[in-house]
């Protein structure tokens, strides 16, 4: 993407003013999507994106600017803002030697996106539309997504490092909406993964539709959801956005820095049930949170948060590992040339345990089973967290019984963790996921054995 | 700059061919971004950002394509880019850009040029003061964990082939921070802002308050039981509310089927205290704007009229598919064709203050903050829940403070059971004003 020798002297300039630390980070990205929606294709959308974000750091304070010109001019004038920024002034020029570092991808590529044709992307939408309008007469409306990005990334720093990575993502959505006596219901389902159009190798579109549709269509005789505190069981897959919100932030090592986190000064400790081992895993091939390397240009690691319910470690970026003497995990991310980095989640999962996921529910007198998580939201402060719950059942006498509404759930982080008595051998990865954190989003995986957390408190509004 | 803008877009539609419809969207903006922590500056960015989309209809079929830049060449393979797009879109005589309908533009002064004059050196000192008085605001304040001070100055232009040429530009900075009270035992945090858009206005005094105060009441929350009571909803809760509500008086939405209230023109929806308008041309609304994203005139419109829904919100394309006229509600980035929504939301406010409301309940909760309203809320079937976390309210005064609970009910009878309108209008920093609204018969979850 740029020269060796551009880099270096932008890096060079970057430091002009002094700095321990600067790094050019340079990404271009190109997307293209397909929407149908009301039974037309409603458009076709190709984007591009490129730029350079340069960043110095002095002490501990950085400054960051960007540009999206990456001419020669272009990048030296964003590594004296940058270096005005981060405003340190004692001065020495320090020459930058770049060697080039090349980490091989856990996600090889088979077809690549942009090499397939418009018109077979088209094809997927109808076909989808037609299988969930197949469902019947109770679906009256469906929107199908298509998309595919390719982002490029090379990053350079003053301590040499040179490196990059080519990451290619596709995805497929359909939404449905089902219209009965009470009104109307949603049903969605969405994949996603870091791979190219081989996804539809993997995955029946037709097949997507027709759960999304039916999926509305059981909801059309859900009843209120129960309210209070209830015996919950998340089913496998998407749960894993409960430990995202849980504890997974929490374990960002800049909440630990700043002691934002009821995790910190927590290493080593029993914070969980013995039952749950945590993982964050950026190498998980294909996952939705895979890469080669980090937005610093870390390899991407498989880092155990929790084991056997003991806090091992939290994740890091750069600068807070560089603080404490320590290596990064791998988990500086950021959603675009436009940011800065910091200490983000990449796949997280709480990995498998030993029971049968149907003697789980047998074993419940009374309760909620969640099918389908929505998004959630936490305070990481005092770990209190909440999602949504998209699709959820009654439990009564161990078994499923009738389908509830949609509400959020709530609990808070630490003791929810402590409190889980039964973990399935079930484990699935669950749908694509973008986590957001003071304002950038980055695409995050997620995934979970069913489970059983005795008491969450369900927001419905049934009596 | 906004001259270049619409010179750039004038060079993208003279290249439309015959029988084709070009529309350009050319934005640039340059940012501030400060941010402190312990006395001293954690980071400074200062970036200009500028993009380009552009819409192509030929043959009644629509391609769209964007980029992050400004350059030439690229300019020239996104306008490619989207009329090959075009190729594969379905054929819809409806699909056509906005017709200049006349309506005249307000005229609004929403950028301020103080915002170009302050220095570097004064936004530091302006967040370190931040910092520094809310430190020592209250003693049970432990940490401040940020303070960010961020300034843009926004240039954006639409230039179409049906002769609509409309530029704009816009200044905005706001101040934050963001405050963990409490000690060993539990910790709460609480967020305060000002935002104005002259920086020499921004009132840190009101912020370091807010923050402090969201804090602290909360130390020693307690989580309720479940019941169902009166709620009073805080005016940046009610502002969230509002948005979620605006969404389903979307012509979109209601076009395709995915509006609650779609059958409901000219029914009482809601309480007749309730009077929902989204007023762009209002000044004093942080998203004021004159036009919308195509190029037509923003104007007044009122969506629920004392409780009877009046209008729906439309682009120039749902207009014309459901026999009306755009709105001026066409909403967007350059990095997507116009939907549809509401741009500047309020509700007419009442008379009374919070005080006065909460005078009125015997057992209820003041609700100061709610999480994951986003996952909480279905727009299309209504349903919602949402965590929450806030202070009771017991005989008519404000009680102890209450956590890990959820509300919730459907937005169709919360609109109903609205029982008050405070008068204590705030213009945030969002789409929708906030102001205090007691809602009667929700059911809150706790223990």
């Amino acid at each position: 993407m740029i020269d060796q020798a551009l880099l270096e002297k932008t890096l060079t300039t970057a430091t002009r003013r002094g700095g321990e630390f600067a790094e050019i980070f340079v990404e271009d990205r190109q997307s293209s999507g397909a929407l149908l929606d009301d039974d037309r294709i409603e458009e076709l959308t190709s984007g591009r994106s490129r730029g350079a974000g340069i960043r110095v750091v002095v002490g501990d304070s950085t400054g960051f600017a960007h540009t999206a010109d990456l001419s020669e001019s272009g990048l030296l004038a964003a590594a004296k803002a940058a270096s005005d920024a981060a405003r340190d002034g004692t001065g020495g020029v320090k020459t930058v030697d770049l060697s080039t570092k090349t980490v091989r991808s856990p996600s090889p590529i088979s077809i690549y996106p942009d090499s397939v044709a418009k018109q077979r992307k088209v094809e997927l939408l109808n076909l989808a539309n037609d299988a969930a309008r197949g469902i019947g007469g109770a679906i009256s409306q469906v929107s199908v997504g298509y998309g595919d990005s390719r982002r490029r990334i090379q990053i350079a720093n003053s301590d040499g490092l040179l490196t990059g990575d080519d990451q290619i993502k596709t995805r497929f959505s359909v939404s449905c909406v089902a219209n009965g006596d009470a009104g109307m219901q949603t049903g969605r389902e969405s994949v996603g993964h870091t791979m190219g159009f081989e996804l539809f190798d993997q995955y029946d579109v037709a097949e997507l539709a027709r759960k999304a549709a039916q999926r509305a269509v059981t909801k059309l005789r859900a009843r209120p959801a129960p309210s209070g505190a209830v015996t919950t069981v998340i089913g496998k897959g998407g749960g894993g956005v409960l430990f995202h919100e849980a504890c997974g932030h929490g374990l960002e090592a800049d909440h630990v820095a700043k002691q934002s986190t009821v995790f910190a000064g927590r290493v080593g400790e029993l914070v969980a049930s013995p039952m749950v081992t945590l993982i964050d895993d950026g190498t998980m091939a294909h996952e939705w949170g895979a890469f080669a390397i980090d937005d610093e240009g870390r390899p991407a690691q498989r880092n155990v948060l929790i084991e056997d319910g003991v806090l091992i470690d939290f994740m890091w970026d750069e600068l807070r590992a560089r603080a404490e003497g320590r290596a990064s995990s791998g988990n500086g991310r950021r959603q675009s040339y436009m940011h800065l980095p910091m200490v983000r989640m990449t796949n997280t999962y709480i990995a498998n345990g030993d029971t049968d996921p149907g003697d789980i529910i047998a074993d419940t007198d009374s309760g909620i089973f969640v099918a389908q998580l929505g998004g959630g939201q936490v305070n990481t402060v005092n770990g209190d967290f909440v999602f949504g719950m998209t699709e959820a059942y009654l439990i009564e006498n161990g078994e499923i019984t009738e389908p509830i509404r949609e509400g959020n759930l709530i609990g808070n982080g630490p003791e929810v963790l402590t409190s889980i008595d039964a973990l399935g051998n079930d484990f699935e990865m669950g749908s694509p996921g973008t986590c957001g954190k003071d304002g950038q989003g980055v695409p995050v995986g997620d995934g979970t054995p069913t489970l059983r957390v005795p008491a969450l408190t369900v927001g419905g509004t049934a009596a | 700059m906004l001259e270049d803008l619409l010179a750039l877009g004038d060079r993208v539609i003279a290249r439309a061919k015959p029988g084709e419809q070009i529309e350009a969207i050319v934005v640039n903006e340059t940012e501030t971004e400060v941010r402190v922590f312990d006395g001293d500056v954690e980071s400074f960015t200062s970036a200009t950002s500028q993009g380009i989309g552009i819409r192509v209809i030929n043959d009644q079929r629509q391609g769209f394509a964007w980029a992050g830049s400004l350059d030439p060449d690229v300019i020239d393979s996104t306008l490619s880019e989207a009329r090959d797009n075009a190729t594969f879109g379905s054929i819809d005589p409806d699909l056509d850009l906005a017709e200049p309908d006349g309506v005249e533009m307000a005229d609004l002064v929403l950028f301020d040029e103080s915002v170009n004059d302050f220095a570097t050196d004064a936004k530091i000192a302006l967040a370190l003061e931040l910092e520094a008085m809310t430190k020592d605001r209250d003693p049970r304040v432990m940490l401040v964990e940020s303070v960010d001070f961020a300034d843009s100055v926004g240039h954006a232009a639409v230039v179409t082939t049906k002769g609509i040429r409309i530029g704009g530009q816009d200044s905005g900075c706001y101040i934050t921070a963001a405050v963990i009270a409490g000690g060993e035992e539990e910790t709460q945090v609480g967020f305060g802002y000002s935002v104005d858009r002259d920086p020499n206005k921004l009132d840190l005094e009101y912020a370091s308050q807010m923050a402090v105060e969201r804090s602290t009441r909360l130390l020693g929350a307690v989580k309720p039981q479940t019941e169902r009571l009166t709620v009073v909803l805080d005016p940046m809760v009610t502002a969230q509310f509002l948005s979620i509500i605006g969404s389903t008086m979307s012509g979109e939405a209601m076009l395709k089927g995915r509006s609650l209230f779609a059958d409901r023109l000219g029914d009482n929806v809601a309480a007749a205290t309730i009077t929902l308008v989204d007023d762009p041309t209002n000044p004093l609304a942080f998203t004021a704007s004159e036009a919308d994203g195509e190029g037509l005139a923003t104007r007044r419109n009122v969506l629920i009229d004392q409780g009877r829904l009046h209008k729906f919100v439309h682009n120039s394309y749902t207009g014309r598919r459901l026999d009306t006229a755009s709105t001026g509600n066409a909403v967007r980035g350059f990095s997507s064709t116009p939907g549809v929504g509401t741009i500047a939301l309020s509700l007419v406010p009442g008379k009374r203050s919070q005080a006065d409301l909460i005078g009125d309940i015997d057992n209820g909760v003041l609700i100061q903050g709610v999480s994951g309203l986003h996952s909480g809320v279905n727009s299309v079937s209504g349903d919602f829940s949402t965590g929450a976390d806030g202070l009771r309210i017991r005989n008519g005064e404000l009680a102890e403070p209450l956590r890990e609970f959820t509300i919730g009910s459907t937005l169709q009878r919360m609109l109903l059971d609205v029982i008050e309108v405070g008068g204590d209008i705030e213009w945030l920093p969002s789409s929708a004003a906030g102001l205090s609204l007691a809602v009667g018969d929700i059911t809150l979850s706790g223990a």
